[in-house]
């Protein structure tokens, strides 16, 4: 490994292009991100360019970013979570950015635990994802080497879980518990890693936080919308000839990323939006969406994680969800009653509707639960299974008739979502 | 204001709060509360009390609320 030289001399210009995090794979090292991004700034009011840029979270819940940092700075001995566990099945964003952009990332946590006045920080990821785990491990050695940071940053592997994300589920279990969620209040910002204040970061939207830092809120918004300033990071598979990660600037359209990724012909029958815990949406409802948290709203969808899952023509949109639905059943964390009882229940009830037996009766149930189980948990694992399957309902209409009518189809046996078996809770 | 709201990780389904204070809670068909989520006037406040009182696993919470919002 070669010594980097950390000076202040260098002040590269702010990059001009929508692709502002992704670099080609591998990603480069300390010197060469140095030289592309110059050094991160000692001087900066980060939570005031945070509130300039309108930077919102991108784990999934959209939490503006300011108020986050805001809320834990000036507390006593606060901790930096750097959250890449990434348990979302589609979603590959947080993997690679943590691989190609690693020296980004770990600059946003320093920066974001300067602003906070926290003097540690943990990055969380997946202990499977041996790749990602490396690239910071390498990472962190050549920032220790130029002493570039004034945090102590340990890597902590997570267990296979699709709650493990959850703030809440992640410090609980980093305290030395079981992966999953706990009652709020208190939430993490008042009592989180060893009862300290806890702020916890998508890591992703450290990445952002770095650009903002060095280049100014008013920078980060000459890409995008008034509401969703900047780019984002999405993942788009299905039926795309060239499924991966790509950078698109907030309110693009979502058609055009899906070309860009490859996609043939005319729109696909559906588009899976947000991943798992999103929303299918119909052609008509695709032709006219943006990649964007606002737009999507309007169209009753949400961004989520940025997944942009394309319906192949060959799959029943219908039948992966019921495979979907059971996986959420079995990645509960089986601590509320609702979830407990209500995601195996909605399972199986559309199990039934795609077996087409008394499906009239299963869709009513079904619709019924799906309302049941919202808001009634620690977390909203449950709101993530009913809002999926009860779009799966208005969007696969036509299927749900059909599947009644002469039973299961020839695409319900394609199982084109994966659904990883559930792991360790520790 | 007074609200009612459910630690739904210590909740076990008992039932007794929607038997003592039917006016706002009820049950779904696995035995776990429904909450009524509408302030609650000052007439029902000792029921609600009385139903928060009785919960054996203390998962019943009575939130006040400033009229201000959170």
């Amino acid at each position: 490994m070669t010594d980097v030289a950390v000076t202040g001399a260098n002040h590269p210009a702010a990059p001009g292009g929508v692709a502002r995090l992704l670099e080609p794979l591998p990603g480069p090292g300390l010197r060469g991100h140095l030289e592309r991004f110059g050094t991160p700034p000692r001087k900066v009011d980060l939570i005031a360019e945070l509130q300039a840029s309108g930077l919102r979270g991108r784990g999934g819940a959209s939490f503006p970013t300011a108020v986050k940092l805001a809320a834990v700075a000036g507390r006593r001995r606060p901790i930096v979570v750097a959250n890449g566990t990434e348990g979302e099945p589609l979603s590959a964003k947080d993997k690679i950015l943590l691989v190609s952009a690693t020296h980004l990332v770990l600059d946003g946590l320093a920066l974001a635990a300067q602003a906070v006045g926290a003097t540690d920080a943990v990055v969380c990821v997946e202990r499977t994802a041996t790749r990602v785990i490396a690239a910071l491990e390498g990472a962190l050695a050549e920032r220790a080497a130029a002493r570039l940071d004034r945090v102590d940053v340990r890597i902590a592997g997570t267990p296979s879980r699709y709650v493990v994300g959850e703030e809440t589920a992640l410090v609980h279990w980093l305290n030395g518990g079981d992966a999953k969620p706990t009652t709020t209040p208190p939430r993490p910002f008042e009592k989180g890693v060893n009862g300290r204040p806890t702020l916890v970061q998508n890591v992703e939207t450290l990445a952002h936080i770095a650009l903002i830092a060095r280049f100014g809120g008013a920078w980060y918004r000459t890409l995008g919308t008034a509401e969703d300033p900047g780019t984002t990071l999405v993942t788009i598979g299905g039926g795309v000839a060239r499924p991966g990660v790509y950078e698109v600037e907030q309110g693009s359209g979502l058609v055009a990323a899906m070309r860009a990724a490859g996609l043939p012909g005319g729109p696909p029958p559906a588009v899976l939006v947000g991943g798992y815990f999103g929303t299918w949406l119909d052609p008509a409802s695709v032709a006219e969406a943006p990649v964007s948290v606002a737009g999507l709203r309007h169209l009753g969808a949400s961004l989520g994680c940025g997944v942009v899952w394309a319906l192949p023509a060959d799959v029943c949109g219908l039948a992966e969800t019921a495979r979907v639905a059971r996986w959420f059943a079995d990645q509960s964390a089986r601590q509320c009653g609702p979830c407990l009882n209500g995601l195996p229940s909605i399972a199986a009830a559309l199990d039934a509707v795609v077996a087409g037996k008394r499906s009239a009766d299963a869709l009513a149930h079904l619709q019924r639960w799906a309302g049941l189980v919202v808001g009634r948990g620690a977390c909203h694992h449950p709101d993530g299974a009913s809002r999926l399957v009860q779009s799966a309902v208005e969007v696969f209409g036509e299927e749900i008739a059909r599947h009644a009518r002469r039973g299961p189809c020839k695409a319900s046996s394609a199982h084109a979502l994966p659904v990883p078996a559930g792991g360790s809770w520790r | 204001m007074m609200r009612l709201a459910v630690d739904w990780i210590g909740c076990k389904g008992h039932g007794l709060c929607a038997e003592l204070f039917p006016e706002r809670i009820s049950l779904d068909e696995w035995g776990y509360p429904i909450i009524d989520d509408r302030p609650i006037p000052p007439a029902l406040e000792a029921h609600a009390r009385r139903a928060a009182d009785a919960c054996p696993t203390l998962a019943l919470l009575i939130r006040m609320e400033s009229l201000t919002g959170r």
